[in-house]
């Protein structure tokens, strides 16, 4: 069986990477799981969006679309169970499964491995989310929320320096080819 | 039949999953439902996880803060041991100042409450420099009209008499040297004798007949005989007897604590004063009984 197989388009060669046996699932609930405890001990962390870059990695990785969206919804609607009564489900489903194709979609079209690449995905990916989520507060829940503020921007800049560092751990998780 | 290409199945899907999500989300704004059996089933998951990280993360900390995060550690134990220190003093300081207060407030209470009896609080500014006499210095001298001879007393009991006087400071014997003394007798038969000291912390009481009846733990009170302290002040408790001929050998531990003396009374005339705890009463009935057997003592 190959490890690793490769996506034409046009005249770019892509590698689509697959894992070790649970390594999804393993790193999905383990982000879920330090999303939800390590802010009690170290507040400050809760500005890190473990699950969005979960997504956004194996959304990268995987390079399928439909797997994308698929896993970004499971983690979507986990976070939103995880997130207690105030947030209802589908909150962070939509605005994952959105993100988990789009990072699928792009995955095939590009090459995602440099870190400067990662970096400015993962950044563009942060705002995208974070502008669904008030799109799904603003439209659908008619609650009041900013677009856009200075939180929002060292956010995404913070969250995009641990996912480009997080990545290359995460990298570990693949199969050799 | 026509086939799907791959990204329209993707879109398809995309679309599908947003509509579900889209239509949950309706549900439970419409039906104020939040999702109670999803949840159940998410924290249910999720809990035994968060609580071993938890856990493990509490260890690591543990370790972190008690193993390696000491950088400061030994910078900051210095600086608390200093403060320590400081703080151990500032204790001690406030201790002494406490305990002055308090003997101070006796001393004013005592002087109140005898308010006809001419009287002047003296603070000790020295002891004698060798050991061989137990005297001390007070701050009152013949300015403040203390004369050689007074009484010198503390709230507790005698303390001693003025032997020296200069023009701002005294001198007082205290009872406990060996050429101190005072006329005394037993509270309980009134039996008078001379106390003085032997250089010890104690002072022995002289010249009580053997056949005399005298109990440990018996109350001294001064006999006025020796023309300078008034009656009925402690002198001491008898903490020993021994038969002796012609004479008992009784040893008492001084009523007032001579060794730790800091503010004391002098009594500018012989004018009664009553103590706590002293039975004038029985003192009057006992001295119409008394047998006393030796002059009131007072030591040149």
């Amino acid at each position: 069986m190959n490890e690793t197989y490769e996506l034409r388009t046009g005249e770019t060669h892509i590698e689509v990477h697959k894992f070790y046996p649970g390594a999804i699932l393993f790193a999905a609930a383990a982000a879920l799981v330090l999303q939800a405890s390590v802010p009690v001990y170290l507040p400050q962390l809760n500005i890190l969006e473990l699950p969005l870059l979960v997504t956004i990695y194996f959304g990268l990785s995987r390079r399928n679309p439909s797997t994308g969206l698929l896993l970004g919804t499971a983690i979507g609607l986990a976070q939103d169970a995880l997130s207690g009564p105030t947030v209802p489900l589908g909150f962070y489903g939509i605005a994952k499964t959105v993100i988990g194709f789009l990072a699928s979609s792009i995955g095939a079209r590009l090459d995602t491995e440099h870190p400067a690449a990662r970096f400015a995905l993962i950044f563009g990916f942060f705002v995208l989310h974070q502008a669904i989520l008030v799109m799904i507060r603003r439209l659908l829940l008619a609650q009041p929320e900013p677009w856009f503020n200075l939180h929002l921007a060292i956010a995404a800049g913070v969250n995009a320096v641990v996912g480009t560092v997080l990545f290359l751990g995460l990298d570990r998780l693949r199969r050799s080819a | 039949m026509v086939a799907i290409p791959s990204r329209h199945k993707s879109l398809a899907l995309l679309g599908g999953v947003l509509l579900a999500q889209i239509l949950l989300l309706a549900i439970q704004i419409k039906k104020d439902s939040r999702g109670r059996l999803i949840r159940v089933w998410a924290v249910s998951a999720a809990s035994p996880f968060e609580r071993s990280g938890a856990w493990g993360f509490g260890k690591v900390r543990g370790v972190w803060n008690h193993y390696f995060a000491l950088q400061t550690t030994s910078r900051e134990n210095e600086a608390l041991r200093v403060e320590n220190d400081a703080l151990k003093l500032t204790i001690a300081q406030l201790q002494s100042k406490a305990a002055e207060a308090d003997r101070l407030a006796a001393i004013l209470s005592f002087k109140e409450t005898h308010a006809t009896a001419p009287m002047l609080a003296a603070r000790v500014i020295a002891v004698s420099a060798g050991t061989a006499s137990r005297t001390v210095e007070v701050d009152r001298g013949e300015r403040d009209g203390v004369t050689r001879n007074m009484a010198v007393i503390t709230p507790d009991g005698a303390v001693g008499k003025v032997i020296a006087v200069y023009r701002d400071t005294s001198q007082v014997l205290l009872l406990t040297d060996k050429d101190g003394g005072a006329g005394a007798m037993l509270v309980n038969t009134r039996t008078q004798g001379p106390v003085g000291g032997t250089g010890d912390p104690t002072i022995v009481m002289k010249y009580v007949a053997t056949e005399e009846d005298v109990k440990l733990g018996e109350k001294i009170v001064t006999s006025g005989m020796d023309k300078i302290f008034p009656r009925d002040i402690p002198v001491g408790t008898v903490v020993e007897v021994k038969n002796g001929n012609p004479f008992k050998q009784i040893r008492v531990q001084p009523a007032a604590k001579l060794d730790r003396l800091e503010t004391v009374i002098v009594l500018l005339s012989q004018a009664p004063v009553d103590f706590p705890g002293v039975d004038t009463q029985n003192a009057q009935t006992g001295a119409q009984n008394s047998t006393a057997t030796a002059p009131a003592a007072e030591k040149p």
